[in-house]
């Protein structure tokens, strides 16, 4: 398939529009709302419903590249465990999800309400394994095994939180920020599908909807989070106005300016077509 | 006279046996079944009158620990996440506050591996019957019998996209997807791969594959070097052009994205399992002109594919590409064991929505794998 | 023989993965760990098999002042300088050869290593993935053409499920009431994915799973060799 000059220079304009269309929302907040999807709602009450102390897993399956969508799911997610007291195991299946994942607690613990959460009791970042669902499989037998020291080459031991911990089936929910695979999908069909643990997670907005038949009545995924405006709306249920929400604008603006370029390529074909049409007729005349 | 002694005696004993019942307690422990050891059933039964209590479990040392109940006032737990053929010791302690008294029950168990996953026989009767259809079609395939395989476009084309890449006298670019080696998608790929390097090494003309994974770059290497022996042309094989890139997933886009614009391959090939990079792919390699065969099992990118490419594989045609490409009989007769799979899917489907209109629950419940 | 030692491999590992799926007794049990804890074990070792693959595809380019070179030349000193900076001060709270690198990272505000990674692969990351949102509205240009009548609905669904994801689309039909809540634009878009849009993918993805089931299959059962580089 290829383009030609003029879809070339079309090509261009478009790209044009679309910076300015997301740059000018960013330097001047419109502050529309939102509302809250029920999928959204669901991972947010699978965290809100579990009893204080008991323990959930976050796996930092994503890198530098898209943090803008899936680190405000992240931090949101971390400030609302704490807030119902609960206990935060940080794992990754990508080589750079130990820095997400410290990343995040940091910009959790920069909110005063949390600032006081201690390494070692309140959370820990066991780090990256190799391995994808294969590792997932060995942790439904021992997470000790898998991960005899944390990110930062601490001994399983000497990290009181872990104390009551042995496989996956202790962990109260177990959430997959994803970007791709290893992730969400490998999670579902270890800790959910076989280990019967309630499994959550967030996914950049073009895999989303690859994620939606997991969202079903054995609760494969307990609801989801797809994309900057799932992090939004988690944003909105803890009260929360972060960085999510402030992208949104951005985010709605360019949408809007896509439905108009759409419109501006249906007028275009609709005048190539006519105009190829008089010049048949013409030809034929 | 003596018949209405003898009743009075039998209700008289079935009475103090039901006033006995209410009193005695039990506190049995039997290994949950059709598990590989790893669980104990607990029951208990205690007299009326308890408000509290304590079940506990002896340590490696034998000092009795106390165990979190769900509820205060259960009948049973569960213990799971023990070890097979170890046994296990555990106290019951049950307090009655208003009489400051307390009973305390002792009994131990051993859980056992059995040999059946019960709760998933339904997926053992759907893979036998898949199983054995693909092994009949494929027994019939050896036997002679000619089965009819649809056009596939995506695949077609291979030829078109090599003799574009002949005649202009630029290489060909293969992506295998960004999984690791142990996601069929990427052998599906690596099938693929085999048939088209033998092709591209026919025409001369050379085949770039990044990888994103090291054992993904060892498969590939083997798969194109094979396929350069196959073709007779060893001495065409450039083992540089089959190299790796990045585990990081931008990254290797990134790399990706660089050699279209730079070297211009003149056919462009995506197969495998891609993610949210699709786009960012075919887009680029739509801008410099190149034909577009792209293809995945993963359904959420596949409208990016279908707006940038000239031919996407849709889901399933992917894992029918060696067979199609190759024309094997017993291959292509392994997918008429996938037809037979569709209809029995589409059967299972149809039954489950009569029976739960219906109000029969047992069917759904059968293949979810309860029971176990 | 060759080509049949890797058939037999591929045939009992694939059995034994297949007989631990339902029978929870050892030794199946124990053998699935194993070959697990193999694959993990393999896994990282191949690690050293692309770095390998990596330093000799860029050096030879460079050696060979091939078109372009420079490009590679800037992959080899990016890639020895992280491995520089990882291996003498270390990452976060690890230390690295010369120790924790105070007097740097008081400098830097970071160790080297975490600066770099934080100030120029984290941006230069972002940005590549950013570079999404305009392909998509060029892509969407280019595909919500009204031609057929079938790409009449997909443009109609695309509207809606666009709208319905903005804060413009909120406000747009917020006004409605309680009791149209349905007609919601988010409300819209939220049916379209869930139901029509779900229904297709499901449909999709048990073709997908059948295929795997049969790839498995061919490949357990030695018909698909391909993948070994050959059938012969």
């Amino acid at each position: 398939m290829s383009v030609n000059t003029s879809s070339h220079t079309e090509r261009r304009i478009v790209f044009l529009i679309i910076f300015l269309a997301v740059m000018v929302p960013l330097i001047f907040p419109i502050g529309w709302g939102s509302e809250v999807s029920p999928i959204a709602r669901m991972s947010y009450d699978l965290i809100d419903e579990t009893p204080a102390g008991k323990y959930g897993l976050i796996s930092f399956d994503y890198e530098a590249s898209t943090i803008t969508e899936l680190q405000p799911m992240a931090v949101a997610q971390i400030e609302h465990a704490w807030s119902k007291g609960q206990k935060i195991i940080a794992t990754a299946l990508w080589p750079q999800g130990p820095q997400m994942a410290e990343a995040s607690f940091a910009e959790a613990k920069r909110n005063p309400a949390y600032a006081d959460k201690e390494y070692g009791v309140d959370y820990v970042n066991l780090g990256y394994k190799v391995g994808g669902i294969v590792t997932l499989q060995a942790m439904g037998s021992s997470i000790r095994d898998v991960y005899p020291k944390d990110s930062s080459g601490k001994n399983w031991d000497d990290l009181p939180m872990l104390k009551g911990i042995r496989t996956l089936k202790d962990l109260a929910w177990v959430s997959s920020l994803s970007s791709g695979v290893p992730g969400l999908k490998e999670w579902v069909m270890i800790a959910h599908d076989v280990h019967n643990v309630p499994v959550t997670g967030g996914t950049t907005a073009v895999s989303a909807p690859g994620f939606l038949p997991y969202v079903n009545d054995q609760k494969q995924l307990h609801g989801l989070l797809g994309g900057l405006k799932a992090a939004s709306e988690y944003e909105m249920l803890i009260d929360k106005k972060g960085p999510a929400t402030t992208k949104m604008d951005a985010q709605s603006v360019a949408h809007i300016v896509i439905l108009l370029l759409i419109t501006l390529g249906n007028i275009t074909a609709f005048r190539r077509k006519r105009a190829k049409a008089n010049l048949t007729g013409g030809q034929n005349a | 006279m003596k018949h209405i002694y003898y009743l009075l005696i039998v209700l008289l004993l079935l009475q103090s046996a039901m006033l006995w019942a209410n009193t005695t307690s039990s506190f049995t422990i039997s290994d949950k079944p059709w598990d590989k050891g790893e669980a104990l059933i607990l029951n208990w039964n205690l007299p009326d009158g308890y408000d509290r209590l304590n079940l506990q479990k002896a340590d490696s040392l034998m000092v009795y620990q106390d165990m979190e109940l769900d509820e205060p006032l259960v009948s049973g737990f569960v213990d799971d996440n023990l070890d097979p053929d170890e046994t296990y010791h555990y106290r019951l302690i049950a307090y009655n506050d208003a009489l400051a008294d307390s009973i305390f029950i002792e009994a131990q168990g051993q859980p056992k591996e059995n040999w059946f996953y019960m709760h998933k026989l339904s997926f053992l009767l759907l893979f036998l019957i898949l199983g054995s259809a693909i092994v009949f079609y494929v027994m019939a395939a050896r036997r002679g019998k000619d089965f009819y395989i649809r056009r596939i476009s995506g695949l077609d084309s291979m030829e078109e996209a090599i003799g574009r890449a002949t005649e202009k006298g630029k290489p060909i670019l293969f992506v295998p997807g960004i999984s690791e080696l142990d996601d069929i998608q990427t052998i599906a790929s690596l099938s693929i791969l085999g048939q088209l390097a033998q092709r591209a090494a026919e025409y001369n003309t050379e085949i770039i594959v990044p990888c994103r994974f090291a054992m993904v770059l060892s498969a590939a290497r083997e798969v194109v070097k094979e396929a350069y022996l196959k073709a007779g042309r060893p001495d065409a094989y450039r083992e540089d052009r089959i190299f790796y890139l990045t585990d990081d997933q931008f990254g290797y886009v990134a790399g990706i994205d660089g050699i279209i614009v730079r070297e211009e391959p003149a056919a462009n090939f995506f197969l495998g399992s891609f993610y949210a990079e699709s786009l960012i792919l075919a887009e680029t390699g739509l801008s410099t002109g190149a034909i577009q065969t792209a293809g995945t099992a993963n359904a959420h990118q596949l409208p990016f594919f279908v707006v940038s490419c000239d031919y996407t594989l849709i889901g399933e045609e992917l894992f029918a590409a060696s067979a199609y490409l190759s024309r094997d009989a017993q291959q292509v007769g392994s997918l008429k064991g996938h037809d037979f799979g569709k209809l029995l899917v589409i059967l299972l489907i149809v039954v489950g929505i009569i029976l739960e209109i219906a109000g029969q629950g047992w069917f759904k419940s059968f293949l979810m794998g309860a029971g176990s | 023989m060759k080509r049949n030692i890797p058939l037999i491999l591929a045939f009992v590992s694939g059995l034994i993965v297949i007989f631990s799926e339902f029978i929870p007794h050892r030794p199946f049990s124990s053998i699935v760990d194993s070959l697990q804890e193999w694959f993990m074990i393999i896994s990282g070792f191949a690690m050293l098999l692309g770095v390998m693959s990596l330093l000799r595809m860029n050096a030879a380019k460079v050696s060979t002042r091939s078109p372009d070179w420079q490009y590679h030349l800037i992959g080899i000193i990016s890639f020895g300088l992280m491995v520089l900076m990882g291996a003498l001060w270390g990452m976060e709270e690890q230390a690295g050869i010369l120790g924790q690198g105070a007097s740097i990272s008081a400098w830097l505000g970071k160790k080297p290593f975490d600066y770099t990674y934080t100030h120029v692969f984290v941006p230069l990351s972002a940005t590549l993935f950013s570079l999404l949102a305009f392909f998509i509205a060029s892509a969407a240009y280019r595909a919500f053409i009204i031609r057929t009548l079938e790409s009449n609905l997909l443009m109609i669904a695309a509207v809606i499920v666009i709208l319905g994801r903005t804060g413009f689309g909120t406000m747009l039909t917020g006004w409605l009431p309680e009791s149209y809540r349905f007609w919601h634009l988010p409300n819209l878009a939220d049916y379209i994915m869930q139901y029509p849009n779900t229904a297709a993918q499901r449909a999709i993805m048990i073709s997908a799973a059948l295929g795997v089931i049969g790839s498995g299959l061919r490949i357990i059962l030695g018909i698909e060799r391909s993948y070994l580089g050959g059938d012969k």
